[in-house]
């Protein structure tokens, strides 16, 4: 019987469309040096944006997000408890500072957006302003 | 010193081997520190977006392993516009250099950090032998 909804076939075509938007120039040229930390993703959902970024390790307290006009800029600190007398066999995890601003190519109505940080993700909504929004002009 | 660095973004590393699906959905190694202390071995792991539930963690012929899954329908309806990191499925394995007391093995997920304390058999802890 064909399967009529596959989740597997459904990651890989999401996991194709990521790829191809890596550093597209949606946020601008150049700003995607790569390296810069914390990673971020963007998508449209339907008029808005959402801005999907990877935070494993940071407290909710040690984060702290601004928005000043169209200019993004998330900022905190990443510890790692180390414990005692622990002799270290692997150590991948990097912990530190970062401070992070991007400019966002559209405007943004500041009093309606909504964070959430949950499992490691931190997650931004931004709903698009009115006066940004596309709109339909009657041909009379 | 560590502590005051300003952090770099680190590529995820997509995992090579492992049993093959049927369909070539991609799965990420998670960035791993392992310490052990005299009666355990810690494993902390970062795995972003993935809830409890959907964490397997076994130990089979001294091989630790474990598999983390996101719910990719959290995307549904998601259009990308600017990506600088890919989303899959978490999976690593550890061929572990001490026995394991498979019964004792305890894992908290905290903040997309999932931490493993895998408490040390009784035979393979140290012991002390006086000469007599």
């Amino acid at each position: 019987m064909p399967m009529l909804f596959d989740p597997f076939e459904q990651l890989q075509e999401f996991q194709r469309a990521l790829d191809a938007f890596r550093s597209s120039g949606w946020l601008g040229a150049g700003l995607s040096a790569g390296g810069a930390y914390p990673p971020i993703n963007v998508f449209r959902k339907g008029d808005d944006i959402v801005a999907i970024i990877e935070v494993p390790g940071v407290r909710k307290s040690d984060l702290d997000i601004r928005i000043e006009r169209n200019t993004l800029r998330i900022s905190g600190n990443k510890n790692i408890e180390y414990g005692d007398k622990a002799a270290t066999h692997r150590r991948e995890r990097a912990a530190g500072r970062f401070d992070r601003a991007v400019t966002l190519p559209i405007d943004i109505d500041a009093d309606k957006i909504r964070a959430e940080c949950r499992d490691g993700i931190l997650a931004l909504y931004l709903p698009r302003a009115e006066r940004d929004k596309p709109r339909s002009i009657a041909v009379s | 010193m560590a502590q005051s660095q300003a952090l770099q973004s680190q590529e995820k590393k997509e995992l090579v081997s492992k049993d093959e699906t049927t369909v070539p959905v991609r799965y990420f190694v998670p960035t791993t520190d392992i310490f052990e202390t005299e009666d355990a071995l810690t494993v902390v792991m970062e795995v972003p977006a993935v809830n409890k539930e959907a964490v397997d963690i076994s130990v089979e012929n001294e091989v630790l392993k474990i598999e983390a899954k996101i719910d990719p329908s959290k995307y549904d309806g998601m259009e990308p516009l600017y990506t600088e990191y890919n989303v899959g499925h978490f999976a690593r394995s550890f061929t572990l250099s001490n026995k394991i007391d498979q019964q004792q093995i305890n894992a908290k997920l905290e903040d997309g950090v999932l931490t493993l304390t895998l408490k040390k058999a009784q035979e393979a802890m140290p012991r002390k032998i006086s000469v007599g």
